[in-house]
């Protein structure tokens, strides 16, 4: 054995985060969510905008809610130019990850193949990818003999309920192991001081003149400067704490892994009308999500009708994996809105900030959302990429409707 | 898999049932100001506990009302929406100018 790994081995690993302490009596900003969402906004405030008297509270464990629970889909083939401007960045940023935090997330672009099954589709696919193309991102209308050379396992017979007409070939899409992304944002924003504080559940916003001037929690009262939620699938439950009502449903959304297998499948697949999308992990597990539950709830229970759905859906594509075994399988609460896009920047109470309604998309959004829910915070100002995702647009009825875009209909 | 109790049909598969969201008040289309609209059109309480909802037998198109806990997944009472609306609700502006 090499001896710089025994003496690692002695001296008990490293430590990416410190220890936690007790809460300070109040900090500039309080971040509520311990997500990749909210760790992105604390670091990015803490690297970018000199903002390091910083507390991230999460009532959980670091990464323990839809982080590290969605599919890990990276893309921008989305269907607005607001929405493809805003993920393009995303995946951007995503691509410079590992060496701008010097953290590997295993960051993976394979490009993403979404499948048509009807003339509808076919159409949303010819305007998403012109909208792409205009605005530099890589996607284009693929016919079944490209399908074919993209992803020669996939099962193209005519002889099923829904044949594969087409496809939307998106080079840029990609795939990254989703719980890193929160890691590597605790630790650098722990090196610059801000403070993670797990298992701190928030219990109250303290509100004076329409200002949000503190936070209640299960360890006591923090007064604060400012505060960001980012909650994700519980964003109702805690904007009804500051005194407002949100345009958004909580729905589970579930998924689950095979047993790992060689590697046989390189990009990321999916199809709306199957309410089925499969990736490959660099492990060898197969990733398959689907669309939400069917009706609301609180709840990361599993339900075998929608896993026998999921899997005969999986199967109408990959016939031969009937044999593998399921290894996992999970739920997440995805916080839906009625445009498929988020809530981000401004709420009806002063000093504090939207970053919710995000649904099955937040993921691929964690780097981008942070850097500019930052900016945000610190400069008291919403910037132009944000704006059409504020709160305001449902009151004019200017929505940013993304539905169309889902890898899976919800 | 899940049942629920159809006032009309008895227990089915909930799989057989449609979801329409809670049961709310609509605000008078003639005198109700556009925020307070947009307000009724895209927001929600979002519960978490016992809801009231809208909910379809879709075989036999039948509406009826379910109460539901959004936190246990439990239907707790479903019954016909003349229990809660004993009036016809007209949707139309009462001038008819729409």
């Amino acid at each position: 054995m090499p001896i710089g790994l025994l003496k690692h081995a002695v001296r008990g690993g490293r430590r990416d985060l410190p220890p936690p302490g007790d809460l300070k009596p109040s900090y500039d900003v309080v971040i509520v969510g311990g997500g990749g969402h909210g760790l992105a906004t604390a670091y990015h405030l803490a690297k970018h905008w000199g903002v390091r008297n910083v507390c991230v509270l999460d009532r959980g464990y670091l990464g323990g809610g839809n982080t590290a629970r969605n599919t890990a889909v990276i893309r921008s083939n989305y269907i607005t130019p607001e929405s493809v401007r805003f993920y393009k960045e995303g995946v951007e940023l995503f691509t410079r990850f590992s060496n701008d935090l010097g953290f590997n997330i295993m960051y993976s672009q394979r490009g993403q193949l979404t499948l048509a099954h009807s003339d509808a589709s076919l159409r949303t696919f010819r305007l998403r990818a012109e909208v792409n193309k205009h605005l530099g991102v890589r996607s284009e209308m693929v016919d079944r003999k490209q399908i074919r050379e993209i992803v020669p396992c996939l099962h193209m017979d005519d002889d099923v309920r829904y044949p594969i007409l087409g496809g939307l070939w998106h080079r840029d899409g990609g795939t990254a192991r989703h719980d890193a992304v929160a890691w590597a944002y605790a630790a650098r924003a722990a090196e610059m001081g801000v403070e993670l504080h797990q298992r701190t559940e928030v219990t109250g916003i303290r509100r004076d003149k329409g200002k949000a001037v503190g936070v209640e929690t299960t360890r006591g009262t923090i007064a604060c400067g400012q505060v960001v939620q980012a909650v994700a699938g519980m964003s109702s439950q805690l904007a009804a704490m500051a005194g407002f009502r949100l345009p958004i449903r909580s729905f589970p959304l579930q998924a689950m892994v095979t047993q790992p297998l060689k590697p046989f499948l390189d990009p990321l697949v999916s199809s709306a009308a199957l309410h089925a999308y499969v990736s490959q992990t660099a492990r060898g597990e197969l990733v398959i999500g689907g669309g939400s539950d069917p009706y609301e709830l609180y709840s990361t229970r599993s339900s075998l009708e929608l896993k026998e759905s999921l899997i005969a859906h999986t199967l109408e594509m990959f016939p031969f994996l009937a044999e593998v075994k399921m290894l996992r399988q999970w739920a997440g609460l995805t916080d839906m809105t009625p445009d498929y896009s988020p809530v981000m920047g401004e709420s009806p109470l002063q000093n504090y900030w939207l970053d919710a309604g995000w649904g099955t998309w937040g993921f691929k959004a964690t780097p981008v959302s942070g850097k500019y829910m930052a900016e945000t915070v610190a400069t008291g100002r919403v910037p132009d990429i944000l704006k059409p995702f504020r709160l305001d647009r449902f009151a004019t009825y200017d929505l940013a409707n993304e539905m169309g875009a889902t890898a899976a209909s919800h | 898999m899940k049942v629920m109790t159809c006032p009309l049909n008895g227990p089915r598969n909930v799989s057989e049932f449609s979801c329409f969201g809670e049961v709310t008040d609509m605000p008078e289309p003639a005198t109700v100001d556009d925020t307070a609209w947009a307000e009724h059109v895209w927001y929600a309480n979002n519960t978490a506990g016992v809801v009231r909802e809208w909910w379809c037998h879709v075989p036999t198109s039948y509406w009826f009302i379910a109460e539901r806990n959004t936190v246990t997944d439990e239907i707790l009472r479903t019954y016909p929406a003349s229990e809660v609306y004993s009036q016809r609700v007209e949707f139309a502006p009462k001038d008819g100018t729409a």
